[in-house]
């Protein structure tokens, strides 16, 4: 019985404690920000957006192969002999063009393992979150600048410089083997 | 399980064979609001009285296991986040460690103190999801915004730390991501003042409300030697009354360095191992990873945290177990290497999958509200259970 | 009728020359109107009522957005939403029941408009047994809800429709006993009457008469029509985290609007219960203040209720079904037998 007239205080008390919280709270200021009106500044660390700075990139692909998930595709074109790319800003000669370099923000883990392999810096996360599109292919971001005519230019050339590299080569060993003839025939006909 | 008073035979007798009533097979889940995330259970009922309990689990698989061999060992650590997503900084500790101990690496001491203070924070985070979302699986809806308004400002703090708010790729091999920015240490104190008088109004408003000590006491009992069985662990063994937590019983990292209590459950509103112990195991755990984050800032020593990173890790060959205490108990990496640069194989021995078992053995006889409560006094994370 | 004719008759005076028949269906059909409006009008009030102060004891702000000052439209675009969304009806349910169930919870809920003393001369239809018939249509709303949760063909409506029979059923004790304290004082069941009853200062409303008797019969009445109008901590019939949604997991759309304007329309009825048996009704507390006018202290005190309402439903978890019943029989019956005990002998010596 004694029981019985305790659990019912108990329950009003403790019913009113609680009420008293709650009141509390409906006078003390609310603690969310009203969000597109307001935005709350990240920190510099924060891990959003992915961005290339394409003239730091020297093209080693070393993001490419950290990424766990896959969502970087780079490719390169060697650059000619005399051509100079110029250097990154820590002073790297660039030696390759970076024809392509996307980034599917759709298929990003945000984990940022693609930002400590590079070796000048040029892929960092960016605070900057707002990126979200009614269409899923607009979250391939595009960085490099190469238009397709230029790529394909640079694909041909590459492509002749290889042929040609292959000719030199193979004409260098045919060149080679050739003079091995003409020593072997030399020393045939000094044994003669 | 319990039983009408009347016999059965006269039962039997009473009801006409138009009118027999039989057992009512309920999927509850996938979508439902309290099975924290994508659960289902097959509950056999009796009106109100659920006869049978079977969790069917496997809605939320995302092959960690056959991922972790696919990639290097450093490309796993932001798969481990995704493991248990509510306490991803214990899950990279755990991994980490466990490859730290195969390849014998040294990590520097602000780097361990560091690992100590985010990890600990996110059991407080953890643990305030656990509470939140307790109080409304109960139907208190408040509470829950409170917790999430505390647990936000340990999100700022990982943010500043990490970059991340969720998934945080924080604790590294040989170290940690990022040293802690300038300030970041007042910070978390500054937190840990805040937070401890909080604790009092998630008491007033939820811990000690009739209601809801009605609600929980002496609901789905799990006695120690059952618990023990079915491999329950962390929080939930230790409200059964089971002094077992691996900060203690098997130290890794610099826990053995830190002085706190481990809390276990008394039975103080009902009996021991009751749902009320195992949520009052959790408020009181946040007490104590309070302490611990005090006493690690308190020694944290000057230095770089992130020197001792290697760049390209080959793990010897070898095989290793390393388990460690998350919120959700003890969260083991079973790890095999082959000496390459990919892991062999990674097994995980997840708590919450574990805790998640006992639940055929303690549901039968209750109701259908009490087996809400139940699941959500385990603590589920279903990423976990499921992988 | 009369009091209402009366009351028309005051305010336009020309209506006495039409003929009685036209008068009169023209008397109904405005009072009708008004009444739907009201309960309209009330109802978006009180969603975004609800929705700020559960947002401000949230530490939130609620909507914001729609409407400008503070998101005060954003229970008419709400209400528009569920209007014109598509109308789902499962495809195992049974369609009849199904459609009439919500009508019949909101018929039941206006239906308890019809005696509610407005003011002193503004009471829609003056029964002598207003109460009684209240009291009556208020519980006819399980019908609808017992209805609607067969008819969807889901366990959890099942579940849902069950809870609420046996809980509404259940509350219907403690309610009419509580009121049978004040009935038995007042000696009439006329809400016009009981109100008139309690004129003078606040200290003659029922809630303090035979103090702390009545007060404990006020308390009494407030838990139990908590229950009735399955709100926290007694919402086990919709209760999300257990049973989804309950008895309207299948209802959306208008019908879903429906239910939730009998949910809202209830929760003002038992309030404005409370306010005519216990808190004097239209009646001002002082003398001094009686130039404010019967129907907005009437409202006032309503609203009042329906605000602690609120409070208690953002502050308070839910009970399970066995205790529920233990707090309905063993609890709240026990009590207001007791009182009702007391005050007869109160009465008698």
């Amino acid at each position: 019985m004694r029981q019985y007239f305790k659990n019912i205080y108990e329950a009003i008390a403790t019913i009113l404690v609680g009420m008293g919280v709650t009141w509390r709270h409906l006078f003390t200021r609310a603690v969310t920000v009203q969000y597109p009106h307001v935005k709350r500044e990240l920190p510099e660390r924060s891990r959003m957006q992915l961005f290339v700075e394409m003239d730091d990139c020297i093209g080693c692909m070393a993001c490419q192969r950290a990424c766990p998930v896959d969502c970087i595709d780079i490719k390169t074109v060697r650059a000619g002999k005399e051509e100079d790319l110029g250097e990154t800003s820590n002073g790297q000669k660039k030696r390759l063009h970076v024809v392509q370099f996307n980034i599917d923000m759709g298929k990003c883990c945000y984990c940022s393992d693609c930002v400590f392999p590079c070796p000048t810096g040029a892929i960092r996360m960016t605070p900057e979150y707002e990126f979200t599109t009614y269409d899923r292919s607009s979250l391939l971001f595009k960085f490099a600048t190469y238009t397709p005519e230029q790529i394909s230019e640079l694909q041909e050339r590459e492509r002749k410089e290889k042929e040609a590299q292959a000719a030199a080569r193979a004409a260098k060993l045919k060149a080679a083997e050739e003079a091995k003839k003409a020593a072997a025939k030399n020393d045939e006909t000094k044994s003669e | 399980m319990k039983k009408s008073n009347i016999p059965e035979s006269q039962f039997e007798l009473q009801v006409p064979e138009s009118l027999k009533t039989e057992e009512m097979t309920i999927s509850m889940g996938p979508q439902h609001p309290s099975t924290h995330g994508v659960l289902q259970v097959i509950l056999k009922t009796d009106g109100e009285i659920i006869n049978s309990a079977k969790p069917q689990i496997g809605y939320l698989h995302r092959c960690f296991e056959k991922h972790a061999e696919n990639i290097t060992w450093h490309q796993v650590i932001p798969f481990t986040d995704r493991l248990d997503y509510i306490a991803s900084m214990n899950n990279n500790l755990g991994y980490v460690i466990g490859i730290e101990r195969m390849m014998n690496l040294e990590v520097n001491e602000r780097a361990e103190h560091l690992r100590v203070v985010v990890s600990e924070l996110n059991r407080i985070a953890s643990h305030l999801i656990a509470l939140g979302t307790y109080g409304l699986d109960i139907g208190a809806f408040t509470p829950f915004l409170y917790v999430f308004r505390d647990r936000e400002k340990i999100l700022d703090l990982f943010e500043e730390i990490s970059g991340a708010r969720l998934l945080y790729n924080y604790i590294w091999v040989g170290g940690v991501a990022y040293d802690a920015p300038e300030g970041w240490r007042e910070k978390v104190l500054e937190f840990c003042d805040y937070f401890e008088p909080k604790i009092k109004e998630y008491n007033d408003i939820l811990t000690y409300n009739k209601i809801f000590i009605e609600r929980t006491a002496n609901v789905g009992v799990i006695p120690a030697e059952v618990g023990i069985s079915y491999g329950v662990s962390g929080p939930s063994l230790r409200g059964s009354g089971v002094n077992f937590d691996l900060r203690k019983d098997d130290p890794y990292s610099i826990y053995d360095r830190f002085d706190f209590n481990v809390v276990v459950g008394k039975g103080e509103m009902g009996t021991v191992g009751d749902t009320w112990d195992r949520y009052w195991v959790r408020v009181d755990e946040m007490v104590e990873s309070v302490k611990i984050i005090r006493q690690a800032l308190e020694n944290l020593p000057e230095g770089d945290a992130k020197e001792t990173v290697p760049r390209n890790i080959k793990v010897p060959a070898g095989e290793y177990y390393m388990r460690t205490e998350t919120p959700r108990g003890e969260l083991g990496f079973y790890i095999i290497s082959d000496g390459s640069k990919m892991p062999n194989r990674v097994k995980v021995r997840s708590p919450a999958f574990c805790n998640l078992s006992v639940l055929q053995a303690i549901a039968p006889g209750v109701m259908i509200a009490d087996l809400v409560a139940i699941i959500g006094s385990l603590d589920i994370v279903l990423g976990e259970v499921d992988r | 009728m009369e009091p209402l004719f009366q009351f028309f008759n005051n305010l336009f005076p020309f209506i006495s020359d039409w003929p009685e028949w036209l008068a009169h269906t023209v008397v109904g059909v405005v009072t009708v109107l008004l009444l739907f409006g009201f309960v309209a009008l009330f109802a978006l009030f009180a969603i975004w009522l609800e929705r700020k102060i559960s947002a401000h004891m949230q530490d939130r702000l609620g909507p914001m957005e729609v409407g400008g000052w503070h998101g005060w439209a954003q229970p008419i675009a709400d209400a528009i939403k569920l209007l014109v969304k598509e109308d789902i009806i499962p495809a195992m349910a049974d369609r009849t029941l199904f459609k009439l169930a919500p009508v019949i919870v909101f018929t039941a809920a206006l239906a308890g408009f019809a005696v509610l003393p407005w003011s002193q001369d503004f009471i829609p239809a003056d029964l002598n047994v207003g109460l009684l018939y209240i009291l009556s249509v208020s519980s006819f709303a399980v019908i609808g809800l017992l209805m609607g949760g067969w008819a969807s063909n889901n366990k959890w409506s099942l579940y849902g429709a069950m809870r609420a029979a046996s809980q509404m059923i259940s509350y219907e004790i403690p309610v009419a006993l509580a009121l049978l304290a004040v009935i038995m004082n007042a000696g009439t069941m006329s809400m016009r009457h009981l109100v008139i009853a309690q004129s003078g200062n606040i200290l003659d409303w029922n809630v303090f008469n035979f103090f702390p008797l009545t007060a404990v019969a006020f308390f009494i009445y407030f838990v139990a029509s908590l229950a009735e109008v399955n709100r926290t901590p007694f919402d086990l019939p919709e209760g999300e985290s257990e049973l989804v949604g309950g008895f309207h997991t299948e209802y959306s759309s208008m019908r879903f609007a429906f239910f939730f304007l009998g949910e809202y329309a209830n929760m003002y009825i038992v309030s404005a219960i409370a306010t005519t048996v216990f808190l004097g009704g239209w009646l001002a507390p002082f003398e001094a203040l009686n130039f404010i006018p019967g129907p907005i202290w009437f409202v006032g005190k309503a609203m009042t209720l329906v605000f602690i309402q609120m409070w208690l439903r953002w502050t308070l978890p839910r009970l399970r079904v066995d205790q529920l019943m233990y707090t309905c029989w063993k609890v709240l019956t026990p009590f207001s037998f007791a009182i009702i005990l007391l005050i007869g002998l109160w009465k008698v010596l």
